[in-house]
């Protein structure tokens, strides 16, 4: 680790590559999301990243609504959208729905999920979620410095086996982690890196069944919609906001902007 | 299209079977996935080493200040200690900055005035008006806010609040709304303007609303001289002077803590009136206890909170301080407008237990209750016409001594019960325009902006009322 922090703390290093652009979100190449449970530090990562100083505080909820910045690594622009912070994607709050419908709708390069590292299992019950969303990923085990006092010992290597993406170790408040999360970022980005998310594997084959066949008719109606084995689920479970989206037909928008975005 | 929706409703219909199929513990089923995959995978990538000793020092912690017997009076306690470090902290650099731009850049600016040539009226209206009420907004309400400010922040850096929360929730449930409400009501403690900005953390509107109203009951830094400053005069020379700190630093809290009450006795109201309604859950996390980063909470605060509010209170101190000086100037008659309005005003208020003064003071000083002790001096002075003290019509000031100002306020016919009833009204009137403004901007509704701004002073002067012909029956 000491070695990783003289280069964080050169500040050669930093300005070759990261831009701070605050407020300058024009001509973006990539759309970042950040998301996570409540009070892991995604505002401090997200201040880290694009020089703005959102109000950060250590109670849960501090984030309201999404707060919006941007960067340039490696001379391509970044928004980053840093979501409220929440415990699931399933049910029904306002925060809740911002930052689902944003990694849905909204199908941002790369979503960022910053986790409390001395929390990992009750976090990993957001991440496993956000990863049946997008394919395109990282973790940032944020507060390691707290771990490391809490004498908790976390297998990044076999994390990152488990759930399929990049994750990268960070402690967020002082400033450490944040040029591997960029490198990282820029690797899915670009697609240097391509993830395989974990998918739920505890699932009974009845649920599978319907999952799969519902999704089946998901792509005859919408075809190369990307998240389809997530929305037949919702379906499934009668999300009423998801039922809405596919009467009106904006579950197809997604992957109209999805084709925009590779053309 | 028929087509498509004629599909698209079969989907949904084969997803309804599906779910019927599938019986009623499918739900669950889907969340123990989760848990049951997160759970395996966090046993293998996670190792306890050694003691969890960090950890079981915030379970320690939080047994104590989340406890059911300790945790009011340490969270009473902890903001008691906080706003006397406030205090008694601003006291040196307010009288600093008093004496630097009353005592000394005053003169300076009246006799640049005089070398020019200006018209008396306009150097009044600019100097004596304007500048003045700037500087005793600056001088009286920037150190405050210096200290309080990022206090505040520390604690809640260190992650102190959530715990307030946690003790308060109960009671603002009882009452209808939502536990993170005592978030925002601690935030009003420094500034009612941001602890209405902070109710966004609110999620449903009927509770942010409330939250929003009732914010105004949470004293503010402006107001805290105004009740320290009366306290000392009227409640603490009523002991011997050993005790009077402690006495009259007592009857503070007992305002600020009547403050909660009526926050939650109104919120109740609503809840069950014109904003009804089921309290919603909420889950709070406590979080653990973070070691604070010194030099960052100082900036940001200074940024975002000090700097902000002293920005806004400024912006409507100098119109404040304007008009201040014309009400005093200008003459119907004999008389200013100012001694107008005080001879039309003070027989009414008296069955308040208040008087024209206090009156006329409040509705000048809506801008920024800071500038209520200066603006009530100053008509004292000007309606009783004592001869030697002040600095002549419409100039506000502030006296050096507590004993001075007692001694013009005692002339002014107060007695005890006007000193409680201005405690007391200085706790439930208007909230200031900045609040008011923000309260628009937040709301946008006009409808609830004005509830916001004249509720409190009819609960003001029910109070102040009641209080009054009490006394009387006792002192007849």
């Amino acid at each position: 680790m000491s070695t990783l922090n003289n280069c964080e703390t050169c500040p050669a290093h930093n300005r070759a590559n990261l831009v701070k652009l605050g407020l300058d979100l024009s001509n973006t190449d990539y759309v970042l999301a950040m998301a996570g449970n409540p009070n892991t530090g995604k505002s401090t990562v997200f201040n880290n990243l694009t020089g703005l100083r959102q109000h950060t505080g250590n109670w849960p909820g501090k984030t309201v609504s999404r707060a919006e910045g941007g960067f340039i690594y490696n001379d391509k622009r970044y928004k980053v959208v840093d979501l409220p912070g929440t415990y699931s994607l399933l049910s029904t709050s306002t925060d809740e729905e911002v930052a689902r419908n944003f990694i849905l709708f909204g199908q941002p390069d790369v979503t960022v999920i910053v986790v409390d590292a001395t929390r990992i299992e009750r976090n990993l019950n957001l991440t496993l979620q956000i990863l049946e969303l997008t394919d395109r990923a990282v973790m940032c085990v944020n507060l390691m410095d707290e771990a490391k006092r809490n004498n908790l010992e976390i297998d990044i290597r076999a994390l990152s086996r488990e759930l399929g993406i990049p994750v990268i170790p960070a402690s967020a408040r002082r400033r450490e982690g944040m040029n591997e999360l960029l490198a990282a970022i820029e690797e899915v980005a670009t697609g240097k890196f391509v993830c395989r998310p974990h998918k739920i594997k505890s699932r009974s084959a009845k649920l599978n069944h319907a999952i799969e066949s519902i999704a089946k008719q998901l792509e005859e109606e919408f075809p190369g919609l990307p998240n389809q084995n997530w929305v037949a689920l919702r379906l499934l479970e009668g999300d009423n906001s998801i039922i809405e989206a596919l009467r009106t037909g904006e579950l197809g928008s997604i992957n109209v902007a999805e084709d925009q975005g590779q053309s | 299209m028929e087509n498509t929706n004629s599909k698209r409703e079969e989907i949904l219909a084969a997803a309804n079977a599906a779910r019927w199929d599938m019986g009623d513990t499918f739900h669950d089923n889907i969340i123990e996935s989760i848990y049951e995959d997160a759970s395996r995978i966090a046993r293998k990538v996670v190792q306890q080493k050694g003691e969890k000793e960090a950890y079981s020092f915030d379970l320690k912690v939080d047994k104590i200040v989340t406890s059911r017997w300790l945790g009011f009076p340490l969270m009473f306690l902890l903001l008691a200690v906080v706003f006397w470090i406030t205090v008694a902290g601003a006291n040196y650099p307010s009288a600093l900055l008093a004496s630097l731009l009353i005592d000394y850049l005053h003169p300076v600016l009246k006799h640049a005035a005089d070398a020019i040539h200006l018209p008396w009226w306009l150097s009044g209206v600019l100097i004596d008006g304007g500048y003045l009420s700037m500087a005793w907004v600056i001088a009286v309400m920037l150190p405050p806010m210096a200290i309080f400010f990022p206090i505040f922040t520390l604690l809640e850096d260190l992650g102190y609040l959530p715990r307030v929360a946690f003790n308060m929730d109960s009671l603002f449930r009882k009452a209808g709304a939502h536990g993170k409400q005592a978030l925002t009501m601690s935030m009003g403690f420094g500034c009612n303007a941001a602890g209405v900005v902070a109710a966004r953390v609110i999620d449903s509107p009927r509770e942010r609303l409330i939250a929003i109203i009732t914010n105004n009951f949470s004293l503010c830094n402006g107001r805290w001289p105004t009740q320290i400053l009366i306290a000392s005069i009227f409640i603490g020379s009523l002991v011997p002077a050993q005790i009077a700190g402690i006495v009259s630093a007592g009857a503070v809290v007992s305002i600020a803590v009547l403050g909660i009450g009526f926050s939650l006795l109104v919120s109740w109201s609503l809840s069950k009136s014109v904003l009804r309604g089921e309290a919603s859950s909420f889950s709070l996390e406590l979080p653990p206890y973070r070691p604070p980063r010194i030099w960052q909470t100082l900036y940001t605060s200074l940024i975002d909170r000090t700097l902000i509010v002293l920005w806004r209170a400024l912006f409507f101190a100098v119109p404040a301080g304007i008009v201040i000086w014309l009400v005093a100037n200008v003459n119907i008659g004999d008389l200013s407008l100012a001694e107008h309005f005080i001879n039309w005003s003070n027989p009414w208020a008296l069955f308040f237990g208040l008087n024209g003064v206090i009156i006329l003071a409040y509705i000048i000083a809506i801008p920024a209750n800071e500038i209520v002790i200066p603006t009530i001096l100053m008509l004292t002075v000007l309606s009783t016409k004592l001869s030697g003290i002040g600095a002549g019509s419409g100039v506000m000031f502030e006296l050096d001594s507590v004993g001075d100002t007692a001694n013009i306020l005692h002339a002014g016919g107060w007695t005890l019960l006007t000193g409680i009833n201005l405690m007391l009204f200085s706790l439930l009137h208007n909230p200031c325009s900045t609040t008011i403004l923000t309260i628009y901007k937040e709301t946008k509704s006009m409808k609830w902006t004005v509830f916001s701004t004249f509720m409190p002073i009819a609960l003001g002067l029910i109070v102040t009322f009641f209080t009054t012909q009490i006394w009387n029956l006792f002192h007849m």
